[in-house]
Formats: structure tokens, sequence, C-alpha cells
């Protein structure tokens, strides 16, 4: 007689894409037992708050906790494996180990996210982060609070985010940029010109096109070299040049891995009843004809909770697209940026002026409308996202805007 | 079922806008709006995605 075994879901990362593949998987209503691994010692939190108000707040925040722990072990029922990292993987033998405990499941979501790249030569000065944890958050946050000189290094999202931070503290804060203009992936040339336009316009010193050559300082840092000569004076230096998948534990496992854990559409790995979701998860997004990995709140929630669902059921699985969406907070104004800017051919700006402090543009791929960028656009943008996902050309796209414009500039009238 | 919108919480980023465009909106004050009371024409399931997909956790379902 065979032992009936009752159904385990194993779920390794215990951030947002790990906890929405335990939330969507109760939601289904499997009722086996459902495991969710984190290396880091605290209860799933939201990482977003990390890089903004959670610096900036007045007293000591509290961590931005996602779930509290007796709505996960009474009410989702999960047992909670918390300050240790998985190590390896057998798919043969469906077993994870997390440390050196294995665990055998019948299904498996692989969220372990990405990690920050760091710079060379930097792990023994204090006073020099990465901000990607609640830790490293409580580091920066207690360097910002004694009125460090700060230098961030990387003009991308995160680093533009810490230097807004740090500026509402009143801290002097450059920021300096390998590139010539930055985030030119996320939103082309054109735009990430216009949006950097905004550090300067709040005091902070931006320093595109040059590298940080070196840390200098004994224990502390004390001043950071640039390739150009220059030396900037510094009490804190947080470095935002971008993650690197965390997929290194999975490389003997045999799954196979590329841009992160190659996935097919469903988001199954090479590996079948295994799944993955959140940073490290490459799967071609059918919407876009491309193969995407994306390192945004939005796309982990979606994926950690499809990710779930057919971890408890494969034969149910169906194909996962979405239209990529993600946002910054600079200096109080919201960027929103819905479908991607990679390969647009065109940018049209269809409300407010690029010089301003609201703007929303359209980018163009041939006859498609490829993606949408807003500053402080909250109530147009979305409308965006769902005109391409149905895949609207660019002339449609173009008169709709036109058209919301008009409502707009009538309604404004009306106010008056 | 209803929803309920934490307005203090409720940013207007509008995924569930983007989700559910016959029930949310976001306005001119960059706070979502409900357009609809009535929702048993809706997907539970729609609406559900729109409550974890939230990025500051401002929606939630009552039964």
């Amino acid at each position: 007689m065979v032992a009936e075994v009752e159904p385990h879901l194993v779920v390794v990362g215990a951030s947002l894409a790990g906890l929405r593949a335990v939330e969507s998987a109760r939601r289904a209503g499997f009722s086996g037992v459902i495991t969710l691994v984190g290396a880091e010692e605290h209860l799933p939190y939201d990482r977003p708050p990390l890089s903004k108000e959670f610096l900036t707040a007045a007293g000591p925040p509290p961590a931005p906790t996602l779930r509290e722990e007796t709505m996960l072990r009474d009410q989702l029922r999960v047992s909670l494996q918390l300050g240790t990292a998985a190590t390896a993987l057998d798919t043969a033998e469906h077993t994870v180990w997390i440390g050196n405990d294995p665990l055998t499941y019948s299904g498996l979501v692989l969220a372990t996210g990405a990690a920050p790249r760091t710079l060379p030569d930097s792990e023994h000065l204090a006073g020099v982060h990465t901000l990607r944890s609640l830790d490293d958050a409580r580091k920066i946050r207690a360097g910002l609070a004694a009125g460090a000189r700060t230098v961030v290094v990387g003009a991308g999202f995160i680093g533009s985010e810490i230097a807004s931070s740090a500026r509402q503290l009143g801290s002097a804060v450059t920021v300096v940029e390998a590139m010539p203009t930055p985030l030119a992936r996320p939103v082309g040339e054109q735009i990430g010109a216009v949006l950097t336009s905004l550090h300067e316009r709040h005091g902070t010193t931006l320093r595109c096109g040059v590298s940080v050559e070196a840390l200098e300082g004994s224990d502390r840092v004390e001043a950071a070299v640039l390739t150009d000569g220059t030396k900037i004076d510094a009490d804190l230096v947080v470095v935002g040049v971008g993650v690197t998948p965390a997929v290194e534990w999975l490389a003997p496992s045999g799954l196979e891995l590329g841009n992160g854990i190659e996935c097919d559409k469903t988001l199954q790995t090479s590996a079948p009843g295994v799944y993955a979701a959140g940073d490290l998860a490459s799967w071609p997004n059918a919407l876009f004809d491309t193969r995407m990995r994306l390192e945004h709140w939005t796309a982990a929630a979606e994926q950690g909770a499809i990710a779930g669902r057919h971890a408890i059921d494969p034969a149910s699985a169906v194909a996962y697209s979405t239209v990529p969406y993600f946002w910054s907070d600079w200096y109080g104004k919201r960027i929103q940026m819905v479908g991607i800017a990679a390969g647009a051919g065109e940018v049209a700006v269809v409300a407010g002026d690029l010089d301003g402090d609201s703007f929303l543009v359209l980018y163009r791929d041939g006859d498609r409308l490829l993606g949408a960028l807003g500053l402080e656009q909250r109530s147009q943008i979305m409308k965006y996202r769902l005109l391409i996902g149905k895949g609207i050309t660019w002339s449609d796209a173009l008169d709709f805007a036109r058209k919301r414009a008009a409502v707009r500039a009538s309604s404004v009238r009306v106010n008056e | 079922m209803k929803i309920h919108v934490d307005t203090d919480r409720c940013t207007g980023h509008g995924v569930c806008e983007s989700l559910a465009p016959e029930v949310f909106a976001v306005g001119d004050d960059g706070i979502v709006q409900l357009l609809t009371e009535e929702l048993s024409g809706f997907q539970r399931g729609d609406l559900e995605s729109a409550a974890a997909e939230c990025p500051t956790q401002a929606l939630r379902l009552e039964d």
C-alpha cells in the first residue's frame, strides 16, 4: 500500500512574490502544508518604502511588514522558516535544502529575488551601503540622521529616491552616474535627461559620465575619488548600481539559468512543478513578443500569485503576460511608467510639458503604442496600461490622448 | 461583496484601475474613487487581484 503523502507547497523567498504565492495558493483552496522560507529573520516586508518614507520618517519607523505573524500562521496556515537561506535544490528528489535541512515538496516556487551589486574594495569601510534589505535601510537612515555628506553612486531609480530622501533631510548630496544620461534603458535617453533635471532643481549635485575610481578612508569612508580626479568628501556612500538575480545557489541544480531563471510562458522553470516569480524570473511575455525579466514591485506581486496557483496545480497553468508597471517618487513627485520604452522609435508629449512639473509621454513602436510615462499623471497613466494591453495602435492612442486633454481642459474651466 | 478603500493609504497608483476600470478610477486628487457600489457583476478574481496588487495595500474585500 502506498502511503498518501500530504501535498506540500514550498515557497523559497519570503518577500512580496513569495508572500503572494502563499496567499494565492490558499485562495485557490490549497489545503496542504505550506512552508515559506526566508533568508532574513524578518517577516515579509515591503521594500518600496525603504528608500522613501522609511528614511525620512521623524521617529524610528516600524518595519513595513506586509503580514503579521499571527495572520501568516493562523489564517494562512504557513510554516515560517526565517533566518536561513536555501542552499541547494534537487529536482529529481523534489527536495530543497534550507541550510543543511532537506524539505521535500510537491510544488515549489522560487522567489529569492536579486542581490545588489557592490563597489569593489569597499567592504572594509563603514559608511558604505547598498539598499536592498530592511537592515540596509536602518543603517542608511542612521547615517542620514547624523547629517551625513552623502554620495549616491548610480542615478537609477533607487539612487534617485535615496538622493531625494537625503535632500529632504537637509543633507548635501552628490549623485555619480557612469552613463552620460541616466535611466536611458528604462525610459529612453530624452526622458532620462528630463527626469534627471529634477535633481538639479532640488539642490542635488549630479555628475554624469564619470565613475567612482576609489573610496578613501581607513575604517570609515571619508571621500569618493572619481575617474576625472575629482574628490568628494563623504560620510555616507550609498551604492545603487543595479542588482543581480539571486540564482547562484541553483547553479548545481541543473535548472536552466540565463538572465535569471529561464521560465516558460506559465512561469514554470525547466523542472516540472517548479515555478519562479519576481526579480529572478525570465519568461516570454506574449504581449510584447519578447522575453522579459522585471525587477518591479507589481511584477513580483503578479508573478507570485500566478506561480503559487500553478505550483499547487500545474495542470491548470495558463500563460502569463503583463504590461509592466513601475513607479518612483522623487522630491514629492511621482513618476509612473507602463509598458516599455526600449526600442521606441518616437516619443510624443501628450500632456503638460517636459520642462514642467507634470507631463505625459507616449512611446511608439511602429504602429503600436509601446509605453507611457507620466510625471504627476496619476489620474491618466493607468488608462494607457489598459490600452497597451489591448494592443492599441499609435494613431488611436494619440486620438485617445487628445480627447482626454479636451475633457480635462473643459473640466478645469468648469471648476474655475 | 464590498470593497473598502483606505483613502489614507491610497496614493493613486491606479493598479486597481488597470485591472477593473469599471470599478476603480484615480481622480484628479490622486486618490482612487469607486465608480460603483454594485459589484455582483464583476469577477471576484479581478477584485481580489486588485486588492493583492495594490502597492499600498489600500483595498480590502469584504463579503
